[in-house]
């Protein structure tokens, strides 16, 4: 028999409707139907607006009958659609009163803020005809993508080094030599590679649907045309995939293509966070474009100052209305969205800080949205790491509110490797604090609550941070003035790229000195996509309008850095091979295992006593194995020496218990193949007494 | 081209041969081929590509209806796809999901 639900009760023309249901927003298939529903809170009508898929204009206008309304809920079930051949959007009308917040305009077509495909943008690049009445077009998709026996991989966070990543950047550039360049697909040939490398977790920056056009413009200068919104932190619809960032966004199969690539990369043991915008939109300020909230609820979901202007904590027009319950709900479903519908396995939330601001601005000490999120059940596995600043002037390292959930982007461990590297002085008390996750930041949170980074897509990448003082960006045509100019880089005795051997030279170990310390530290190392063979911005420190070489990811560099790239990798197999560097918890400094051993001691140039002075460059510690995860896990002693003088100095060693002897894991001053050895196959030290480090070097030991 | 589908039962293999364009309007027919097929209960279906030009959305999700319908104790066999229709298949992962032949083997596929 067939169900009585599913009778159409009114008609629009030949289009069979009746009453939706109001939850859940946005377009759900239904039998025989597909469930239409939005809500605003102030609109005085809405219509249902259906397109053919790319036709100009609408096929369509099905206005919601005045009983289909419940509270501010407008539902509809549409009967026999064409699934795929359509597009839909919405037409609201209410008033315009902008000191009130209202902006509505029935002149525009809106796109569902629930839109879990968006036609207008389907090809990369691919200039759209800007006089289409409706530029981003929600889409219809199924959620019948066969995911076998796959689900989010759980893997402990402290176990994780993470790859922050472009989709984009990864491989388009020819020397990737994948079939698929420049999207999706790509990166699933490269699965191998990453698992060459040693990473189990990749971040990509933005995917949801953005648009690459916003602010695009021309360099005054040289006429060259640059992507305003390269990166993608500007989002048009938070449920959508980037069809640009699809093979087959040509033809509609983005669900499909960025499910296949977490499968694949599930298969492979590699996790998928996603770096999540949910500061702000596309949509600008008073003067940027109608696309989607705007016209729909203004008021709600946009950070309005006393006279109806937009807020801007974002930097970039406008602020998203979070602490807003229904702008809160929206998030909520969004996030349960990726992790139930794609299987992402965390989460990293661009500018946090202004997720924990109140509707008029004020930092809240209990924000409700940032508490949902860390105690929802479908997201109870996810991780959640936030940016913990924002644009406004809110700096939240080390107090941004945790709820025993929330990860940071460490943006301390970041400043304090950087002049430690470069050899400042009054360092070595900090460089204690960040190398064990910085309890001084995260007392009560554990070393997990520590995202260890000293570079990211934000700033100079490894390779520039050693060979720029300055930034270099006349490229992005605002002569030089955009990006941070607190770089904390050396450039080793000259500006950009040389010839010198010797310069080089202590580069490629200024290199490998920074990635051995990010890998032997407690906390979640966080790796940017190609540092680990010398990536270049040529000294472009914020390369966010760059579609070019900039950001395109050589890999013929792969070849030309292998040394650095060996290291790397070695060092991730280093870390992986170690439980005593990767602790749930924060170090002690205490025997608490009866090993003899605390935890972690400091040591110097002499054992058992650390040069803690203000003038010092040296420090070393040692790590207890018999401690690591609190004594559950048995473990190798490892002996770090970090000797960021420019002399060479004598390191003597501390003594191990009865019958164990030091081995050599890895010193950035030995000429390879001697700068490191592959777990297990660690030499033995010739004199267990102490050993020689080498200028602007780092020594790793293992006792066992 | 016009699209076309055809549906021949061997034994416990069911075989499937398409051609023309598999867009929205044909997909209605694939899947009804698939259904015919699946309600034999055979333990192996053949789809054969080699005479499809083009596959739109509508004909991946059949492709996918297919896989999630003949269950994970049947397998799922797509032979001589070629080209566009080859590339789509790989750049969405389903190759993954199924068994890929460049020519219909009867014995390998017997045997598998």
């Amino acid at each position: 028999m067939q169900r009585v639900d599913v009778f159409p009760t009114h008609e629009h023309q030949e289009y069979k409707l009746r009453p939706g249901k109001p939850f859940p927003f946005g377009a759900t298939l239904a039998p025989g139907g597909v469930n239409f529903s939005v809500y605003s809170s102030h609109a005085t009508s809405c219509s249902l607006v259906l397109f053919e898929k790319g036709a100009p204009e609408p096929k369509a206008e099905i206005p919601f009958p005045d009983e289909f309304r419940i509270g501010n809920v407008y539902s509809m079930i549409v009967f026999d659609l064409d699934i795929e051949a359509i597009e839909y959007g919405f037409r609201l009308d209410g008033p315009w009163d902008p000191q009130e917040g209202h902006r509505f305009d029935k002149s525009k077509i809106l796109m569902d803020p629930y839109a879990k495909a968006i036609g207008g943008r389907d090809v990369w690049g691919q200039p759209p005809d800007w006089d289409n009445v409706y530029q981003h077009r929600a889409r219809l998709v199924y959620d019948d993508f066969d995911w076998d026996d796959d689900r989010p991989l759980e893997i402990p966070l402290e176990d994780l080094v993470i790859y922050e990543m472009h989709v984009r950047s990864f491989t388009k550039h020819e020397s990737s030599g994948v079939r698929f360049p420049g999207v999706f697909a790509g990166i699933r040939e490269k699965i191998p590679y990453l698992k060459e490398l040693g990473v189990n977790c990749i971040e990509l920056l933005p995917i949801y649907e953005f648009d690459e056009f916003e602010h695009s413009r021309e360099d005054p200068k040289t006429g060259r045309q640059l992507v305003g919104n390269y990166w993608g932190y500007s989002t048009l619809g938070f449920f959508a995939p980037k069809a640009g960032y699809a093979a087959t966004g040509k033809l509609g199969m983005q669900v499909d293509e960025f499910k296949a690539l977490v499968k694949e990369l599930h298969r492979n043991g590699i996790e998928v966070f996603l770096d999540v915008v949910f500061n702000h939109t596309a949509e600008g300020n008073e003067h940027g474009p109608y696309i989607s909230l705007k016209g729909i609820d203004n008021k709600t979901y946009y950070m309005l100052t006393p006279e109806g202007y937009y807020f801007n904590f974002s930097g970039t027009g406008n602020t998203l209305n979070c602490n807003n319950p229904v702008v809160r709900n929206m998030v909520l479903d969004c996030l349960r969205y990726w992790a139930s519908e794609y299987h992402i396995d965390g989460f990293r939330f661009d500018l946090a800080s202004i997720l924990g601001r109140d509707p008029w601005g004020a930092p809240l000490s209990n924000p409700p949205l940032l508490e949902s999120l860390a105690f929802d059940p479908v997201l109870a596995k996810c991780k959640l790491i936030a940016e913990a600043w924002d644009a406004g002037g809110l700096y939240q390292v080390g107090s941004f509110p945790a709820y025993g959930r929330w990860a940071e982007w460490n943006g301390k461990y970041r400043d304090s490797i950087r002049k430690f590297l470069k050899g400042d002085i009054g360092m070595v008390g900090e460089m204690a604090q960040r190398l064990q996750a910085s309890p001084d930041l995260y007392a009560t949170r554990g070393a997990t609550a520590s995202i260890n980074f000293i570079t990211a897509h934000d700033g100079f990448t490894l390779n520039d941070l050693v060979s720029y003082n300055e930034k270099h960006n006349e490229a992005n045509g605002e002569d030089n003035r955009d990006g941070t100019n607190d770089n904390d880089s050396w450039n080793c005795g000259w500006e950009g790229p040389t010839d010198d051997p010797g310069i080089n030279a202590l580069r490629m170990r200024q290199m490998k000195n920074a990635m051995t310390m990010l890998l032997i530290s407690q906390g979640v190392p966080m790796i940017l996509m190609g540092d680990e063979m010398g990536r270049t911005q040529f000294g472009n420190n914020n390369t966010y309008c760059h579609d070019n070489e900039l950001n395109w990811q050589d890999w013929a560099l792969l070849e030309q850095n292998a040394e650095l790239f060996r290291y790397v990798k070695t060092m991730l197999a280093f870390r992986h091979a170690h439980h005593a560097l990767r602790n749930r918890w924060h170090l002690t400094g205490t025997d608490t295992v009866g090993s003899g051993y605390a935890d972690i001691t400091w040591h110097g140039t002499q054992a058992w006593n650390a040069d803690w002075s203000g003038t010092s460059r040296i420090l070393a510690f040692m790590l207890c194995g018999k401690h690591a995860h609190g004594g559950q896990r048995e473990d190798n002693y490892i002996y770090v020496a970090m000797n960021m003088h420019w002399d060479s100095h004598w390191f003597e060693l501390p003594g191990l218990s009865e019958g164990m002897q030091w081995h050599a894991a890895a010193n950035t001053g030995a000429p390879p193949p001697e700068d490191i050895w592959q777990p297990g196959e660690e030499p033995l030290l010739e004199n267990q007494a102490g050993i020689l480090v080498g200028d602007r070097s780092v020594v790793v030991l293992v006792g066992k | 081209m016009a699209f076309d589908v055809s549906t021949e039962q061997a034994g416990d293999i069911a075989v499937i041969t398409l051609s023309g364009e598999l867009d929205a309007n044909a997909a209605g027919s694939f899947r009804s081929a698939v259904e015919e097929a699946a309600a034999a209960g055979p333990k192996r279906v053949v789809l054969v590509m080699d005479k499809l030009q083009f596959m739109a959305s509508a004909g991946l999700r059949v492709l996918v209806f297919a896989k999630q319908k003949m269950g994970t104790s049947v397998d799922l066999f797509v032979v001589g796809a070629r080209d566009a229709v080859l590339e789509t298949i790989e750049m969405t992962g389903f190759h993954h999901s199924v068994i890929m032949m460049d020519e219909y083997d009867a014995s390998e596929i017997e045997n598998y």
